[in-house]
C-alpha cells in the first residue's frame, strides 16, 4: 500500500476495515454496479461489525466517535474499491439527529440504527426546482392537531428503498411571513414506512453511477407531530451540520478513491510493458500519477481539519466545502490519470477503473458542486460581494 | 480454564523484506509491524474454546518491545480478556531468542497458573520454531506441535499434528502446550465495538528483570542476506517441448 500522510492513530481501524472489506472483492462491487443492485451483504457486514454505528453514543450502543473516525470508514470503503455512497447517508444524518434530537427521540431510534435494525440511510432537501438555494423550498409542513400535512416534491433522495428512515427539509412558515429567508423551515424524521404509498411517493432515477436515487412526491402525507426534531422554524440551521458532515465524508470518499486510483495507476504502469519497457518508466506517465498523489495528500490535510472543527463543535464550513472541493478534484484527476495510464483496458468493465471513473465525477457535482464551494469561499470566507 | 496465548510482533507479512546493509540484520526501521499469522490463529482457537464454553479467560502475552502493546492491543479486539506485556529489549531490531522467551513464559505460567498454552507454531520472523517446544520441557508439561485439529475434553487434548507426510493424531495429558499450524482455523477480524472495549481492557506491563530472565543474546548472527534472484524462465512451445526438457534437465 502507498503511504499517505494519515496519522497512525487510527490504524487499528484501518487494518479491521480492510479486512472486512477484502472479503469483498472488487468482482462484488463490479456486479452490483453493473446490475444497479445494493450491496446488502456489505452493508450488512458494515453493520454488523459496528461500523456505521461509529458516531451513537455508547450508551445507545455505538462507538461514540467522531467525524474524523465515521470519515475514515467511508475513506477506506471506497480505497477497498467500494462505494461508500451505498451507506454514507447513515453517517451524516446521524450529527442532525444526536445533536438536535430530543432524549426520547434518541432513546426510541438510536439503539436500532446501531443494531443495524432501523437504517437512518436518507436526506430530503434538494428539490426540482431549488437546488442548492435551499431557503426556497417549496415542500410545506403544516400543522394540524398532532400532525403535520407535508405536501410538495424533492428529488436526488437517495437510498430510499434501502432506509426505514428519513430527514426532512420543510418549510412550516411561509417565505413571506418570515423575518429572515432562513427562518421557518423545520425538520422531521419521518417513518418511510408509514409513509410511502400513504401520501409520499417515490419514483427511482436511473442514473450514470448505479446510486439508487429517487423522485419524491408528498401529497397530503401525514406524520406525527413528535417527528418534529429540534424546534419549529430552526431546521435549516440543523441542516447546515448535516451539509458539513456529509460534505467532510465525501471529501473522504473522494480520497480513498483517490489512493485506490493512484495505487492501480501505478500498480498497471510498472507491469505494462510496451517497446520492451514498462510503461512506468516514462516522465509522462509518472508525472500525471504523482501530481494527483500530491493533490490527494494535500486535501487529506484538510478533510482531517475539518472533522476536527466539527468533532470540537467549531464553526467547519468552510474547511468542509474546501475539502470537499480539493479532494473531488484532487480524485477526479487521479481518476484520469488512472485510466490514460491503462489505454484502452481503463474501459473494460474488468479492471474497474471505469466504475470507479464514474462513480468518482459525481463527487464533482454532488452534494454541492464545484462553483458553489467558490462562491460560498468568495462570499463568506474573502467577504466579496453577493453573486446570486 | 485460563488460556495463557503467547504473541509476537513481527514484520508484516505483505513487507518486501530488505536486508541492511552491514548484514546484521533486517531492517525494521519504519516498517509495518503485526501479530505473527500463526500467533493470530492460536488467538482464534482460544476465543473459539472460550465461546464453546471450554474455556474462561483468555490472556495474550507478549514479550519484546514497548509498542508490542500495539500487538496485544490487537489480541484484546480479537477478544482476549486481558494482556501482559513483558518489556525485554529497547531496540526494535533486537530479537528475543526463544530460550529467553520460553524462560519468562514459564514464569508467567507459573504465575497464571492456565490449563493451556495455545501458541504459534513459529514466528514468521525468523521462523525458530523452538519457543512453544522449549516451554513444555521448562515446565515438563505435555506438547501438542503443529495443531490442524484441537479437541479439548476434559484433563486430555486430541490434537491432530501436521507432520511430514500427513496428519498424526495425538492425545496429550493436560495443563499442555500447543503450538499452531497455518490450517487449524481462519482469525477473525476486530469489529469496532470490541476494538473500542479492547482500549478499556486491562494491559500490565512488565519487564524481563521483574521474572529475573537474562535476555542476552546466545547466538550470533554472522550473516544476513537476501535469497538469490531467481532466474528468468524460458516459454516452451507445447507439451512435447517441455518434457523433452524436463527429461534433459533429469527432472524427470
Amino acid at each position: 500500500m502507498i503511504p499517505t500522510s494519515a496519522s497512525a492513530a487510527h490504524d487499528d481501524l484501518r487494518e479491521a476495515l480492510r479486512a472486512l472489506c477484502a472479503e469483498f472483492p472488487a468482482d462484488y462491487h463490479r456486479i452490483h454496479a453493473r446490475n444497479e443492485t445494493y450491496p446488502v451483504e456489505f452493508i450488512d457486514a458494515l453493520t454488523r461489525d459496528g461500523w456505521l454505528a461509529a458516531m451513537i453514543p455508547e450508551e445507545f450502543g455505538g462507538a461514540g466517535l467522531g467525524l474524523t473516525e465515521a470519515s475514515i470508514v467511508m475513506e477506506e470503503i471506497n480505497r477497498g474499491g467500494g462505494n461508500a455512497g451505498h451507506c454514507h447517508g447513515q453517517m451524516y444524518n446521524m450529527g442532525t439527529l444526536l445533536r438536535h434530537g430530543s432524549d426520547a427521540q434518541k432513546a426510541q431510534y438510536l439503539p436500532g440504527i446501531a443494531s443495524g435494525e432501523l437504517r437512518l440511510q436518507s436526506m430530503a432537501v434538494t428539490e426540482p426546482t431549488t437546488g442548492t438555494d435551499t431557503t426556497k423550498i417549496k415542500t410545506s409542513a403544516v400543522k394540524q392537531g398532532d400532525r403535520y400535512l407535508v405536501n410538495g416534491q424533492k428529488v436526488w433522495i437517495s437510498r430510499l428503498e434501502h432506509s426505514d428512515l428519513m430527514i426532512l427539509l420543510a418549510r412550516t412558515t411561509p417565505l413571506d411571513q418570515v423575518k429572515r429567508k432562513s427562518l421557518g423551515m423545520s425538520i422531521f424524521l419521518v417513518d418511510l414506512k408509514q409513509a410511502i404509498g400513504k401520501g409520499m411517493d417515490i419514483r427511482p432515477i436511473r442514473n450514470m453511477v448505479g446510486h439508487a436515487t429517487h423522485e419524491v412526491f408528498f401529497d397530503n402525507l401525514e406524520i406525527p407531530a413528535e417527528s418534529l426534531i429540534g424546534e419549529e422554524g430552526m431546521g435549516f440551521r440543523y441542516i447546515l451540520d448535516g451539509l458539513n458532515a456529509e460534505r467532510t465524508l465525501i471529501a473522504a470518499e473522494c480520497i480513498g478513491d483517490g489512493y485506490w486510483f493512484v495505487e492501480k495507476a501505478a500498480a498497471y504502469a510498472g507491469e505494462r510493458v510496451v517497446f520492451g519497457r514498462a510503461i512506468g518508466q516514462n516522465q509522462g506517465v509518472q508525472f500525471p500519477i504523482a501530481k494527483s498523489y500530491v493533490n490527494i495528500e494535500a486535501a487529506n490535510l484538510m478533510r482531517f481539519e475539518a472533522c476536527r472543527r466539527f468533532d470540537a463543535h467549531e464553526d467547519c464550513g468552510a474547511q468542509a466545502n474546501m475539502a470537499k472541493m480539493l479532494a473531488a478534484d484532487a480524485s477526479w484527476e487521479a481518476a484520469n490519470a488512472c485510466l490514460q495510464s491503462h489505454g484502452g483496458f481503463g474501459f473494460a468493465e474488468e479492471y474497474d477503473v471505469e466504475r470507479k471513473f464514474r462513480e468518482t465525477r459525481l463527487y464533482q457535482v454532488a452534494p454541492i458542486s464545484t462553483n458553489l464551494i467558490l462562491s460560498y469561499v468568495a462570499e463568506h470566507v474573502l467577504g466579496m460581494p453577493r453573486s446570486f | 480454564m485460563k488460556v495463557l496465548v503467547p504473541v509476537k510482533r513481527v514484520i508484516d507479512y505483505n513487507v518486501k523484506v530488505r536486508v541492511k546493509a552491514d548484514g546484521s540484520g533486517v531492517d525494521l526501521a519504519n516498517v509495518k509491524m503485526s501479530m505473527n499469522p500463526f500467533d493470530e490463529i492460536a488467538v482464534e482457537e482460544a476465543i473459539r474454546l472460550k465461546e464453546a464454553g471450554k474455556a474462561e479467560e483468555i490472556v495474550a502475552v507478549s514479550i519484546g518491545v514497548k509498542q508490542a502493546q500495539e500487538t496485544l492491543r490487537t489480541a484484546l479486539a480479537m477478544g482476549a480478556d486481558r494482556a501482559i506485556l513483558v518489556i525485554a529489549a529497547d531496540d526494535v531490531h533486537q530479537d528475543i531468542e526463544p530460550l529467553a522467551v520460553a524462560k519468562i513464559l514459564a514464569k508467567v505460567v507459573e504465575e497464571e497458573q492456565p490449563g493451556l498454552v495455545l501458541a504459534g507454531k513459529q514466528a514468521i520472523d525468523n521462523d525458530m520454531n523452538a519457543t512453544g517446544q522449549m516451554l513444555s520441557a521448562l515446565l515438563g508439561w505435555s506438547q501438542g506441535t503443529f495443531a490442524s485439529e484441537l479437541d479439548i475434553d476434559g484433563d486430555h487434548a486430541k490434537v491432530t499434528r501436521e507432520v511430514d507426510g500427513g496428519l498424526q493424531t495425538i492425545k496429550v495429558k493436560m495443563p499442555a502446550i500447543v503450538t499452531v499450524d497455518l490450517r487449524l482455523n481462519e482469525p477473525r477480524y476486530a469489529s469496532l465495538p470490541n476494538i473500542m472495549k479492547a482500549k478499556k481492557k486491562p494491559l500490565d506491563e512488565k519487564t524481563a528483570a521483574d521474572y529475573g530472565v537474562d535476555v542476552t543474546p546466545r547466538l550470533e548472527i554472522v550473516k544476513t542476506a537476501e535469497p538469490e534472484a531467481r532466474a528468468a524462465g524460458e516459454m516452451v512451445p507445447d507439451v512435447d517441448t517441455l518434457v523433452a526438457k524436463l527429461k534433459e534437465k533429469g527432472v524427470v
